[in-house]
């Protein structure tokens, strides 16, 4: 096993230890931070380069969480992998399975119902609004602000519970299957839908009133990793933070997927790209989000859940890119179809692994304490930069 | 002639008895002192326990959930099973680190917290000691902490430490400023009588605010209250707690300049910080509060309010007894809830047993300080739990910016505003006046 240390080319540590070192040193000084971290969300390690609590640069390492989910793909049939996808940004599970049914649909050229695709609308954003829920809760967290989080995840309760009803599961859901829906929603799921989003609304302020206005929330989070949106474009960040920089740029409008095309909701944008913006950005979408499910429940067709698939999935050979708006950003599935029932490659693009690539950008120039609120604020999920 | 000893030493305690109007230390006795440390050291245990159970409580209702439940009635007895932990776990001592500092440091700490209450006037004749620089060894002491904690960051030989340590530095050294240029104003205002002469003694200020019938916080309105705000933003910053806790912010440096720290060493730190919780509330009471006056003292006069306020105490200790009764019934009626139950109505009783005592006249008229001051201290201590609950963490730079950008100055203004206040009969006639018939006689 080689050294992580050693392909680290640019902070030159070989050269640190080799260094002559005067009586008093002013080196810089590298700190490991991770994969043991409170705030790193999980198994991330950063190796940052200070010059006292001045970040000069740093470099993730990744892959402590790595679990081949893309190879177990190319061995499983493309239903027994459903599952999985899951695993990968696991406080989103819904809008993994989300996309990569709909990927493998658009290979077998099926549709799903108008029925499933609403419901499926349903729980997404559903979903979305519990993964902001979470990134709000610990980026505040990380920020020194410890009280959001049990108010989040109090409220994050009335989601899981939805989906516990829904298919017995909170949080790897397993929800949809390919070409619809396995299980038809329980009675009385669209009154719960609609209490929760009476009972959500309200709190949203409440989140807002601890932070929007709060001082020293302002000052920890406004200029504090700020990027601009051609910076943005290049690294090919994708969701809240590209829209944080003033892109308008959403999946659910730019290459409509589901049905969203039916349903009327904003997309909200930044102009600075700085923290305190995304963190705009992310309430503001929580609001939508609640708009869409709405117009979604309020609009629930009758019919059947699931389209006709064969039992024995064989795409036809091809290979195919399906990408939605995950949560977090864009999330892509490139599948790769021989004709058989397993898929020939599986490829991911995850929104976190190339979200996490614009950290280096953000933290140079910046205090230690910033680095924690930019990875805070770039909401990663581990599972999912690993896979 | 064992008889005649015991009578020597009964006349030798009685004799000290008698010094009445003066705190054991100023008596020049050694006995009283030594009673007077026993008693302060039990009672500032008490607290610290009490305050770790009340800081779980109350930040957890205050976040939604119960807090501890389970270690005795509404976790009760959780401060005494952590502090059971504490002592019989591991002692580790990194392998690179500097023993004989990291040894030390914890040691330094808790001596700096708990010195400083040598002069901590509890009632006009409740201290260990009345120093007439009282206030300065207070200060002075208080601040020594930095060092073992600098001590700690430095001796542990790790990079998170380190850095805890060095902030700490940097905020106590910016803090201080603001902090002392707060307290000289309260100083200044002790001196601004009749008879003009200013103490530095800790009781000597509490009598100033009671002679000239104001508390220090009202006076010169707002000059006053703008002091009390400074000291009360410094002491926060000064305690290294939320939101100023970036020695020890938990998301940042892991824990801080005790990262390396566990066991008995941590515990050590954790009942230094909490007892310099109350230190400086202690300070901000007697400076700016009244220290052990009781409140209202010119609105509600007369020996019938005095009297009235004279059963507050009791009748407190009746309502925490009331609760815990009340919560006695509320308890789940199973068998397995039943020592938790019994136990619970124990403590209830003894909680009222107290209450009533308090009702005796002279316990009453000995005790009352005590109380005031305590339960301003305690008010002190709720703040400081609602800001941990409340705030997000100040960036290193933004904590300095504040301390010497917008606390010294406002500092410096309000020292030169109270000497102005002092001053203004002799400014007016001195300066004003002439000024004005000068300009006068060039019209």
């Amino acid at each position: 096993m080689t050294d992580p240390n050693t392909t680290l080319s640019h902070l030159d540590l070989a050269d640190l230890a080799t260094h002559e070192k005067p009586f008093l040193d002013a080196n810089e000084l590298v700190i490991n931070m991770g994969p043991q971290h409170p705030a790193t969300h999980g198994v991330l390690r950063v190796i940052l380069r200070l010059d006292g609590e001045k970040v000069l640069g740093l470099e993730c390492v990744i892959g402590y969480l790595h679990r081949g989910v893309e190879k177990i793909g190319e061995h499983r049939t493309y239903t027994m992998f459903n599952p999985y996808v899951d695993r990968m940004d696991y406080v989103a599970a819904v809008s993994n399975g989300l996309g990569y049914c709909e990927t493998v649909e658009k290979l077998l050229h099926v549709e799903a119902p108008p029925r499933a695709q609403h419901v499926r609308v349903i729980l997404t954003e559903l979903n979305r609004i519990a993964s902001h829920q979470l990134w709000l809760g610990t980026h505040a967290l990380d920020i020194g602000a410890i009280t959001p989080l049990f108010y989040t995840f109090r409220d994050r309760e009335e989601i899981l519970k939805i989906y516990e009803k829904y298919c017995g599961a909170r949080l790897t859901t397993h929800a949809f299957r390919i070409g619809g829906l396995q299980y038809e929603t329980y009675t009385g799921f669209e009154k719960e839908v609609k209490t929760f989003l009476n009972f959500f609304r309200p709190k949203i302020d409440e989140y807002e009133e601890l932070l929007t206005t709060n001082r020293i929330w302002v000052e920890r989070t406004k200029n504090v990793g700020a990027i601009s949106a051609e910076d943005c474009i290049a690294l090919g960040v994708t969701g809240p933070v590209l829209r944080a920089s003033g892109v308008k740029w959403d999946l659910r409008k730019a290459q409509p997927y589901a049905n969203y095309k039916n349903f009327d909701f904003g997309i909200p944008t930044g102009q600075n790209g700085d923290t305190y913006d995304r963190y705009l950005v992310r309430m503001a979408e929580m609001r939508q989000s609640v708009r869409i499910i709405e117009q979604a429940v309020d609009a629930l067709p009758e019919g059947p859940i699931m389209a006709k698939v064969p039992k024995v999935m064989k795409p036809p050979v091809g290979e195919v890119y399906h990408s939605i708006e995950a949560p977090k950003g864009e999330l892509g599935y490139f599948i790769v179809s021989d004709g058989s029932t397993q898929p020939y490659r599986v490829r991911v693009r995850p929104p976190s692994f190339v979200n996490l690539q614009a950290l280096d950008l953000m933290c140079r120039g910046e205090l230690v304490a910033d680095v924690i609120a930019v990875i805070g604020t770039l909401d990663i999920v581990l599972g999912e930069v690993d896979r | 002639m064992g008889g005649s000893t015991m009578d020597q030493i009964v006349q030798y305690i009685q004799s000290y008895l008698n010094t009445r109007g003066l705190t054991p230390g100023a008596a020049g006795n050694m006995f009283w002192v030594l009673v007077y440390i026993m008693l302060v050291f039990l009672g500032l245990s008490v607290a610290v326990i009490a305050m770790n159970w009340l800081e779980r409580k109350i930040l957890a209702h205050m976040q939604v959930r119960l807090g501890p439940m389970r270690v005795g009635p509404h976790g009760l007895l959780q401060p005494i099973a952590d502090a059971i932990k504490l002592l019989l776990k591991e002692d580790i001592m990194p392998a690179e680190a500097d023993s004989f500092v990291f040894w030390m440091a914890p040691l330094i700490v808790v001596l700096a917290a708990f010195t400083v209450f040598v002069v901590v006037p509890f009632g006009p004749t409740h201290a260990i000691t009345d120093m007439n620089i009282g206030i300065l060894f207070m200060l002075g002491v208080s601040s020594l902490s930095v060092l073992g904690i600098v001590m700690a960051g430095w001796a542990s030989n790790s990079h998170y430490p380190l850095m805890g340590a060095l902030r700490s530095s940097a905020q106590m050294v910016s803090y201080e400023v603001a902090m002392g240029l707060a307290v000289v104003s309260a100083i200044l205002m002790t001196s601004l009588n009749k008879d003009g002469t200013g103490t530095l003694s800790m009781i000597g200020i509490v009598q100033a605010q009671q002679a000239q019938g104001v508390w220090f916080v009202f006076k010169f309105f707002p000059l006053g209250l703008i002091a009390f705000f400074i000291f009360a933003v410094a002491m926060v910053a000064e305690t290294n707690r939320a939101p100023f806790d970036l020695a020890e912010a938990e998301s940042e440096l892991t824990a801080g300049f005790h990262t390396e720290y566990s066991g008995f060493r941590w515990s050590l730190f954790f009942l230094a910080e909490y007892s310099a919780m109350i230190a400086v509330s202690s300070i901000a009471v007697t400076l700016w509060l009244g220290g052990w006056l009781r409140p209202f003292p010119n609105l509600l006069t007369g020996p019938t309010w005095d009297q009235a306020f004279s059963y507050i105490p009791g009748i407190t200790f009746l309502f925490f007894a009331a609760t815990c009764f009340y919560n006695t019934v509320r308890m789940p009626k199973h068998p397995l809830f039943r020592i938790q139950t019994i136990g619970l109505a124990g403590f209830g009783v003894v909680l009222g047993l107290i209450g009533l005592m308090l009702f005796i006249s002279g316990v009453s008229m000995r005790i009352q300080d005590i109380f005031w001051f305590s339960a301003k201290v305690a008010g002190f201590m709720y703040l400081y739990i609602w800001f941990r609950g409340t705030f997000p963490r100040y960036r290193f730079d933004q904590l300095m910016q504040m301390g010497w950008k917008v606390l010294l100055p406002m500092g410096l203004g309000v020292l030169i505003g109270t000497g102005g206040m002092g001053l203004r009969s002799e400014i007016w006639n001195q300066a004003v006046l002439p000024f004005g018939r000068w300009i006068w006689s060039l019209v």
